[in-house]
């Protein structure tokens, strides 16, 4: 076995591990990430979308409140290019209790989310398909967020640093000798070659399956896996974040993201990370609360539904899991469990992943020795292969608490802002019309060859890069088009037909578990269309005996199939 | 929003990406600068977004033929999307004064319209002149533009002499192009329904607004058909059906302007339901036994095109149908999709070709047939096909009144 040394080895590729190991290079600290899958494989690339600005957690979890509302200004400094600035309501639709919304108002001001109340007029002109039986209105900073494309940017800059970032590497085990964590051994899933990684400190960052990293240290971490499903609505009927003005509930916020509209979650506690299933009854509760704040939301077509899980940290004192905060919690395992050389960061959400890490590398960088102080808050994130280097600048907003926030980032400089018309623009600009591989998404053959180049391990890693297979058709005429240029691309490398055979069935499948719990109306028509392709058409039925696993690509490696399953 | 509107937002829901419209489309199939109904429809809809700057142009190569909407398998209205895109594009960057113009066929029309107008006529035939108009203006310099009438047909209507029989009263619609280039086109529809027994009213018009609507101008579109509705309800309520020769004209009052500009009041309801293509009413009073067959036989061979905005009546062929009643005349039916000039898409400089080449298939028919006139319900195409084939045109009401013997 080969082994490898380190300073820290950070595990898992989420938000929280890849911002662990961009702000530990950054300080100069020699750093290896590796991830199981690709980098976003677990809820990171399974969440909502909201750039939260903290409304949501006002009242029952003050200080996650506080800390959204910090990191939203500094991400939306250091990332422009993955946020959008869509703004959000807090509104109070008849089914809420009306006085809520002073509560509201109030908590906000304690807890420092910028807020600022709207007539229902002024929010109809915004959003014409907002119930107009609303009765008031809250203006918040939300926004939504591309978690693929910031964890890449992340990863990127930290690799500027010189860490390295190895995804489809499965930690199989940690190394303890007595008292003391001193590496761990991780297996290479395209090859399965293992490797011994010697380290000073082990960051175990792996969210919902931190408690079975922890466990193979002998170290006891309750993680408590809370299943929230989403489902995307073919087009945005609203452009802003719409919440109900209530406490946090299943089914009481739609996110507009790219091209859909998402509405969710519910919070379901499941035994295990990586088994879990999506319900009928969850889908249909979630449309009808939908039905509640666009009037007819539930008419509209559903593309696909999908489920993440929230890594709950169940601290030793709390006896209730309805009391686990929201907030992250660092576990320094010397002082808890007297375990040398390792910690974990658990809990916590996507927009204060930044600040999660900030907290444990300053934690190691003390026990390392080393004094640089963090930069993560002022450094913006570099630009991956696959994103144009746009210039045009969306407008500034002007009203609104987001206003003078916004024309503090314009004057950064920096990349603009992501806004909808972006990809679309950007094709037109270069007339690249014919030559669109993902027609619903936008995405160019140059996005996805760039995708391919930069390592993708298989069709769904590219669909993360530029959202190929993610539109109406659900990959109807881009999956095999992706395949052909995975072939071309890879095949001196050693890619076979056979292989390819393989992406292109893992992929169908992939989208084919989202489909199910949505399958009915134009969705179904559209199944039935992908169906002929594919089925009628190609003869991918009858593609399993050639179509062999290998060349360099991951598809159905059992250590990053997540079992969709009924419950 | 209400229903209807809601219905039209939604609509892009309903796309399976099939591609039909695609390949249908004929603008995409001459040329690479227009990537088609389902990449500008449905698909770029979902990138746009109205608080934000307009993030495509290539929409307005659509020429609003509506081939895609009727090929569509599951009710896209995709020429609707592409319409409301393109007047998004004029009210941010604005309205060229070339589109402008165009779209005013009426205005340019009043004005060239009189005794002047042969000599404006012979002006506008020299090669200078048009190469000025295409350098400042834009207007290709071989594009067909119509040659402007020396008498308007209302001011022929107010001195013509109605018969005093008639049983029954109908409300004409004459639109610009009868009124100040074709007023023939316009005598000859009330001879044939003056001989059908109907007493003609001429309502107070003006232009349906068609071409604003196609060249973005919402504004001005929505107050010409308010005015329109205005002038046109009375008549619709009292059962007295409004009749048009133009098939965009009437289109426009029966659907494009309700649904592209989102106008549902209860009289724009009741006048799009009383609104009706001549042939189509001649139809229907032929179905009902009530139509005249008193007519000479016609012994000729003639190809006829049914205009892409016909089609879009979603009535079958009237004319071809009416028609098929003369004795002796066969008419052979283009089965082409759109002659290309689209209303005035094909008088644009950067358009003309991409009319011309759209319209191959129909000028190649036409040619063929050896025949020195050709039929065709709409105006704009009949100056096209003529332009484009040397071969001269004529709205089939015209055939019909020499069929009843009728003077005009
Ligand atoms: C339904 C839902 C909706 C959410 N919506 C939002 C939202 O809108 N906004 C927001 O701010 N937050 C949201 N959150 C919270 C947020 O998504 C998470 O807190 C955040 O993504 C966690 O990131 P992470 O890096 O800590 O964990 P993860 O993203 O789960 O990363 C852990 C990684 O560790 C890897 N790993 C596990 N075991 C191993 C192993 N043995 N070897 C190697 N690698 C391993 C996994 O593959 C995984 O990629 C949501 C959460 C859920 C569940
Ligand atoms: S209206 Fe005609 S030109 Fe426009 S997209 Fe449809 S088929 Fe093509
Ligand atoms: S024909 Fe209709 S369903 Fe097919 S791609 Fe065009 S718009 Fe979509
Ligand atoms: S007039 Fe010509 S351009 Fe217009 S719709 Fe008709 S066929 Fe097409």
């Amino acid at each position: 076995m080969r082994t490898i040394e380190t300073d820290v080895l950070v595990i898992g590729g989420g938000a929280t591990g890849t911002g662990c190991a961009r702000d530990l290079a950054m300080r100069g600290i020699r750093t290896i990430l590796v991830e199981k899958g690709d980098l976003t494989h677990g809820t990171t690339g399974r969440y909502h979308g909201l750039l939260h600005s903290g409304g949501r957690y006002v009242t029952k979890d003050p200080q996650s409140a506080t800390e959204c509302a910090r990191e939203n200004v500094v991400l939306r400094k250091i990332m422009p290019h993955c946020l959008e600035d869509t703004s959000g309501f807090f509104v109070t639709t008849p089914w809420d209790d009306p006085a809520y919304g002073d509560v509201f108002v109030k908590n906000c001001r304690l807890t420092g989310v910028p807020v600022q109340e709207l007539s229902v007029q002024a929010m109809l002109r915004r959003e014409p398909l907002l119930n107009p039986q609303i009765s008031r209105v809250f203006e918040v900073m939300d926004g939504s967020a591309d978690s693929f494309l910031a964890t890449r940017s992340t990863a990127l800059s930290a690799e500027e640093y010189g860490a390295q970032i190895w995804t489809y590497h499965h930690v199989v085990d940690l190394v303890r000798e007595g008292d003391r964590v001193t590496g761990a051994v991780v297996e290479d899933l395209r090859n399965g070659e293992r490797i011994g990684i010697l380290c000073a400190c082990v960051l175990n960052a792996a969210g919902a399956w931190a408690g079975k990293i922890a466990a193979m240290a002998g170290v006891t971490v309750t993680v408590l896996p809370g299943k929230g499903t989403m489902v995307a609505m073919n087009h945005r009927m609203v452009n802003t974040v719409v919440n109900r003005c209530k406490l946090p509930d299943d089914g009481d916020i739609i996110v507009p993201i790219h091209t859909v509209a998402v509405i969710g979650t519910t919070d379901v506690h499941v035994p295990d990370p990586d088994v879990y299933g999506i319900e009928p009854d969850e889908i249909q509760f979630m449309l009808a609360e939908g039905d509640k704040l666009i009037p007819g939301f539930s008419q509209y077509r559903a593309l696909r539904a999908w489920a993440g899980v929230r890594p709950l940290y169940k601290d030793r004192d709390v006896a209730n899991d309805r009391d686990i905060p929201r907030t992250f919690k660092l576990l320094d395992h010397a002082e808890r469990d007297g375990v040398e050389g390792m910690l974990s960061i658990v809990g916590g959400k996507w927009t204060t992943y930044r600040l999660m890490a900030e907290e444990s590398v300053d934690a190691l960088a003390k026990r390392l020795g080393n004094t640089r102080p963090c930069r993560t808050a002022e450094e913006p994130l570099p630009l991956p292969p696959t994103e144009h280097q746009t210039t045009f600048r969306p407008p500034v907003r002007t009203t609104g608490p987001g206003a003078s926030v916004a024309a503090e980032v314009e004057a950064l400089q920096h990349a603009p802002l992501y806004w909808l018309g972006k990809h679309l623009s950007e094709v037109e600009h270069e007339q690249s019309f014919a030559d669109l591989i993902c027609e619903c998404e936008m995405a160019s053959r140059s996005r996805v060859l760039a995708a391919i180049d930069a390592g993708a391990k298989n069709l769904d890693d590219i669909r993360r890069d530029v959202r190929m297979g993610m539109g109406p058709c659900q990959g109807g005429w881009c999956i095999y088009r992706t395949t052909a240029l995975l072939f071309e691309r890879r095949g001196e490398d050693g890619l076979s037909h056979a292989n390819s055979n393989d992406a292109l069935l893992h992929f169908l499948q992939a989208r084919w578990k989202g489909l199910v719990p949505v399958l009915w109306g134009d969705q179904l028509r559209q199944a039935r269309l992908d169906e002929l392709i594919y089925v009628g058409v190609l003869g991918a039925d009858r593609l399993r005996p050639i179509a062999e696993q290998g060349g360099g690509l991951v598809t159905d490696n059992p250590a990053v199939a997540t079992e969709y399953v009924k419950a | 929003m209400d229903h209807i509107e809601l219905s039209l937002t939604q609509s892009l829901d309903h796309c399976i990406k099939c591609n039909i419209c695609t390949s249908a489309c004929p603008v995409a199939a001459v040329t690479d600068a227009f990537p088609g109904p389902k990449y500008v429809g449905p698909q770029a809809q979902r990138f746009r977004h109205e608080g934000q700057p307009v993030p495509d142009a290539s929409v307005d190569y659509c020429s609003g033929c509506r081939v895609c909407n009727q090929v569509c398998p599951t009710g896209v209205k995709i020429a609707e999307l592409n319409a409301r895109a393109r007047a998004q594009i004029v009210a941010e960057r604005g309205l060229p004064l070339r589109n402008w113009l165009v779209a005013r066929a009426g205005l340019v029309g009043r004005m060239s319209c009189g005794p002047h107008a042969p000599l404006l006529n012979f002006g506008l035939r020299l090669t200078p002149a048009r190469w000025a108009v295409e350098k400042v203006i834009g207007i290709h310099r071989k594009a067909p533009l119509p040659a402007s009438s020396t008498y308007t047909f209302r001011a022929w209507f107010r001195k013509h002499r109605a018969p005093t029989t008639a049983r029954r009263q109908v409300a004409f619609f004459h639109g610009c192009a009868t009124n100040f280039y074709e007023p023939h086109v316009g005598k000859a529809a009330i001879a044939v329904l003056e001989h059908n027994g109907f007493e003609v009213l001429l309502p107070k018009q003006q232009c349906c607004g068609l071409p604003l609507i196609s060249n973005g101008d919402f504004k001005a579109a929505t107050s010409a058909h308010e005015a329109n509705v205005q002038a046109l309800v009375s008549y619709a309520r009292q059962g007295i059906p409004i009749v048009g020769t133009s098939t965009s004209c009437t289109l426009t009052l029966k659907e494009e302007a309700p649904e592209i500009l989102a106008l549902h009041s209860e009289d724009v309801q009741i006048v799009a339901a009383g609104t009706y293509d001549i042939f189509e009413f001649l139809r229907s009073l032929a179905e009902r036994g009530e139509l005249k067959t008193d007519f000479r036989p016609i012994e000729r061979h003639l190809p006829y095109h049914q205009p892409c905005q016909y089609r879009a009546h979603r009535l079958g062929s009237p004319a071809m149908d009416v028609l098929s009643l003369i004795p002796g005349l066969v008419l052979e039916e283009s089965h082409a999709e759109c002659c290309g000039i689209a209303g005035t898409y094909g008088l644009k400089q950067e358009k003309y070709q991409i009319g011309m080449d759209v319209g191959a298939k129909l000028f190649d028919m036409v040619k063929r047939s050896g025949s020195d006139l050709a039929l065709c319900d709409s105006e704009t195409c009949r100056w096209q096909i003529t332009h484009a084939t040397g071969v001269a045109s004529k709205h089939p009401i015209e055939i019909l009144a020499e069929a009843y013997g009728l003077e005009l």
